[in-house]
């Protein structure tokens, strides 16, 4: 078995842009605001830079494809530019991209960026895209995002025998928490902390999930800066060092869309790439070792599995855990202390960057009192793109 | 011998109350009053005529291997293929052999029992042992049109045979006359009709008896010596009058069901005949009468095997599912007729790809999958690589027909975000009956339908229609099996 990233490659600087409904910004805005941040952070000059990454999911609206968009915007030296995608673990693949470079010994230093325009399209949601082939766009639903999780929550409470109105109170607090978080935070997508019957009580979007168990649909750019510990000491060397402890994706073989011994009440990307994580980083006890999280809430059922999924919550119990507030900001392991997607937002290719960016300032203590989680050793990110049935999972453990 | 060995209806779940259209149209046409009886059956958003005949086959090939099948007949005068054949889709649909005979028939109200004779003739002539007619039809009135009102959406089937003959064919006689009391050009949407007591004196009152006293003439038979007289004719005293006038008791002149379903263009005949067959007993004799710029006459005679056949009670099972239509202008938008906003998302285009639709066509049409040799797993759509993670075998498939084998609901929603012209658009997970899990809209349903593990039937359904290129594309969704109605 092969040993695996821990250790091996450190983050030298991040940059985040503020998400959210960035009419004024073209993506090319976007992504120089967060470069700018990023090579700031870095302390590093643009030349340095060896190689590139760039996660972006929906060419409809974006970029389109391939690596020039990008290089020519932030006019890269004719460095290796690659964009990746893979939903919305978009973000994390190019991150990834860049690690392994790095931990390769091809480059010293490489980016890793994220960005996605959504706020173009002209309506709420992300568009349809003809994610899985051309056959299943004539003849599949018109199935959105919300529909496809949503149906999350009817599997989850046939297996467990929950009653949809108590996995509904718990979605509810899990939304509730993101805002409480997300209203702390200046780059976040929705500021404003609302209510539980505000959240309960809001219109239907895909049974059962209401208005505010979706998360926004933003615009936003997100980059990281790798390189080794050494290069890192010889550039930064008073400075903590944020390490990659693991990395790992997960996709879907077909067997829970197309097999029927899947149940439908979780997500089995996630089963898997957390536990290849935890391998890879060493970790015996997640629920004691994880200091924090921030995972992929795209709708709060999805959240509220994802704790199982995990391992942080034993089987069956992640909704007695979202109750008792074990994952809120002063919880056991706080998840989404930025506001998570939920709040801080959701363009699609930023968002696994987004996710590190908050681990790593977290990790280095930079943040305000009222928003840093105390004691912070370990940090987890947890992307899913797709659907429930079929989808790319990744998980980042980043450490000390 | 020859006949009729199976049959079956299809009247479309929906149901809206004629006084719905004269509260919402009486104001335009005040007269309409006097048409406002009962309801008229009205076809989903995501029903047509083909769906409703493919229904209506299906129904009647319950139990029949449609492996048999020689000829796949269609009949409409409101096919949504003008090039491009209907029953070509109707035969796929059916799971039917591809060498088998195909035909369409239309432009006139008399194209199912047109294509009934053709059948009959077909399986006659020796050119087949089975030939089934699968007719439909969803004919349009202008909004507070008198059609409006007597217009109504259906399907019918019949199956002809040289074996188990439950009805045997004893003859025919027909009549054409360019009569033009409804038409419709080549382009247009909307039916059109000369003066009505023109109609009734001129047309039904003159051709139907024309046709029931040439056939009786032709085979020596009187009109009273049939058990049923089956003939459309939407004007009720003149429907009384036309059997009163041939010597016909009233209690055998068969319902029209004009207040049930309304008149239901080409497929009429057809489905009056499939009710009339719920009832009879053997040695009954049978005369059947379409009208549509002619008539043709039809003579059956039922024998011992219809005691043998199964669930009799098809067009009235039909009927008896039901669900009010209380909104007329839900009525307006399913039928196009109105425009409705559907969003910003509802105007993304995409384009139908002919030929990704043929290599995948017996898997669209028939839902046609694959089960693995090695380890029997039947999977959907048609898998190379054998979905079972503990068998992955390659290119050990045999193909197999799912559409008739029903399923269960593994996980489902109801989706207010996507676009629809009737939302919410209600979807999910279906576990096939026999192996395999497809995503798929459910149709037929509302929300409070639906639970996991509840049976599914499949029902073959417009997927969407794509008005710049005007393709109406056609795929399966799950319909929720509903208690049984008695």
């Amino acid at each position: 078995m092969a040993e695996g990233i821990k250790d091996k490659v450190v983050i030298l600087g991040m940059g985040c842009t503020k998400f959210g409904e960035r009419f004024e910004a073209d993506s090319s805005d976007l992504l120089v605001e967060a470069f700018k941040e990023c090579l700031e952070d870095a302390q590093i000059e643009k030349k340095d830079i060896q190689a590139a990454w760039l996660g972006s999911h929906i060419d409809e609206v974006n970029i389109g494809k391939g690596g020039t968009y990008v290089s020519s915007v932030l006019h890269l030296p004719m460095i290796p530019v690659t964009r990746c995608e893979n939903f919305c673990a978009s973000g994390t693949e190019s991150f990834r991209g860049a690690v392994y470079a790095v931990a390769s010994g091809a480059c010293d230093i490489a980016l890793a960026m994220g960005v996605e325009k959504l706020k173009d399209t002209g309506y709420g949601g992300l568009p349809n895209s003809p994610a899985f082939g051309q056959l299943m766009v004539m003849i599949g639903p018109n199935a959105t995002a919300p529909g496809m999780f949503a149906q999350l929550a009817t599997g989850y409470s046939a297996r467990t025998g929950i009653p949809m109105e108590k996995i509904k109170e718990a979605m509810t607090h899990v939304s509730w928490k993101s805002h409480q978080n997300g209203a702390k935070n200046p780059k976040a997508h929705l500021r404003k902390a609302i209510s539980k019957e505000q959240i309960a009580g809001a219109p239907m979007i895909a049974y059962p999930l209401g208005l505010f168990d979706c998360c926004g649909v933003s615009d936003g750019a997100a980059m990281a800066i790798v390189t080794t510990p050494e290069i890192f000491r010889k550039i930064k060397p008073n400075e903590e060092m944020v390490k990659v402890k693991a990395l790992q994706i997960a996709v879907s073989s077909g067997e829970e869309a197309g097999y029927t011994k899947w149940d439908g009440s979780y997500v089995a990307t996630t089963r898997l790439a957390s536990q290849r994580a935890y391998q890879e980083a060493g970790i015996k006890d997640p629920r004691k070792e994880i200091s924090m999280m921030e995972v992929h809430d795209c709708f709060s059922i999805t959240e509220l599995v994802t704790m199982e999924d995990l391992h942080i919550s034993p089987e069956g119990g992640a909704v007695d855990d979202v109750l008792n507030g074990f994952f809120d900001l002063d919880g056991g392991v706080p998840c989404q202390v930025d506001g998570g997607l939920k709040c801080f937002g959701h363009p699609i290719g930023a968002s696994g960057l987004r996710m590190i960016y908050e681990m790593y300032n977290q990790l280095l203590r930079r943040w305000p009192e009222d928003r840093l989680v105390k004691n912070a050793e370990l940090g987890l990110t947890h992307n899913l793109g797709g659907v429930p049935t079929n989808n790319v999972c990744s998980v980042a453990i980043l450490g000390l | 011998m020859v006949g009729i060995s199976s049959y079956g209806g299809y009247v479309p779940r929906y149901r809206l109350n004629k006084m719905i259209i004269f509260g919402a149209m009486g104001w335009l046409n005040p007269a309409l009053i006097m048409n406002a009886r009962g309801e008229k059956a009205v076809c989903n958003f995501d029903e047509d005529s083909l769906t409703m005949a493919v229904a209506a086959g299906i129904n009647c090939l319950k139990g029949f291997d449609r492996q048999s099948l020689d000829a796949v007949y269609f009949a409409s005068t409101t096919a949504p293929y003008k090039e491009r054949q209907n029953s070509g889709i109707v035969a796929g649909a059916l799971c039917a052999r591809d060498d088998i005979r195909s035909a369409d028939f239309g432009g006139s109200l008399k194209a199912g029992t047109s294509a009934l004779l053709s059948a009959i003739e077909f399986v006659s002539a020796g050119s087949g042992s089975n030939a089934i007619v699968c007719a439909g039809d969803s004919r349009l009135g202008k909004m507070g049109s008198v059609q409006e009102m007597f217009f109504g959406d259906a399907g019918a089937a019949m199956l002809v045979s040289d074996t188990d003959v439950i009805a045997e064919y004893k003859g025919s006689y027909s009549v054409t006359h360019d009569f033009v009391d409804h038409m419709r050009g080549a382009w247009s949407k909307f039916d059109r009709q000369w003066e009505e007591r023109w109609i009734r004196d001129f047309g039904y009152a003159q051709f139907i008896p024309q046709a029931i006293e040439g056939l009786c003439n032709k085979y020596g038979v009187a009109p009273g010596d049939f058990a049923k007289v089956v003939y459309p004719c939407y004007y009720g005293g003149a429907r009384k009058s036309i059997g009163a006038k041939l010597g016909i008791e009233p209690e055998k002149v068969q319902d029209d069901m004009v207040t049930t379903v309304g008149d239901s263009g080409a497929t009429h005949a057809l489905l009056m005949l499939a009710k009339a067959l719920e009832e009879v007993n053997p040695g009954d004799k049978i005369l059947l009468v379409s009208y549509g710029n002619g008539c043709d006459a039809i003579y059956f005679e039922v024998t011992d095997n219809i005691t043998k056949l199964q669930d009799r009670a098809r067009v009235s099972k039909s009927l008896a599912r039901r669900a009010e239509l209380d909104n007329y202008q839900k009525y307006l938008v399913w039928r196009d007729m109105a425009p409705a906003d559907t969003g910003l998302r509802g105007e993304e285009d995409f384009v139908t790809r002919w030929s990704l639709e043929w290599r995948a066509h017996k898997a669209i049409l028939g839902l046609e999958g694959t089960v693995c040799r090695k380890c029997g797993t039947q999977q959907w759509p048609p898998q190379r690589i054998c979905v079972n993670p503990d068998c992955g075998a390659i290119d050990e498939m045999d193909r197999v027909y799912i559409a008739d084998k029903g399923g269960t609901i593994f996980t489902f929603t109801s989706d207010l975000l996507a676009a629809s012209i009737n939302p919410p658009a209600i979807y999910g997970n279906v576990n096939f009956n026999g192996g395999g899990r497809t995503l798929m809209d459910f149709t037929d349903c509302t929300l409070e339908d639906l639970a996991v593990g509840k049976p599914v039937e499949f029902s073959f359904r417009i997927k969407y229609y794509d008005p710049k290129r005007d393709i109406t594309f056609y795929f399966w969704k799950a319909v929720p099996v509903m208690e049984e109605v008695s």
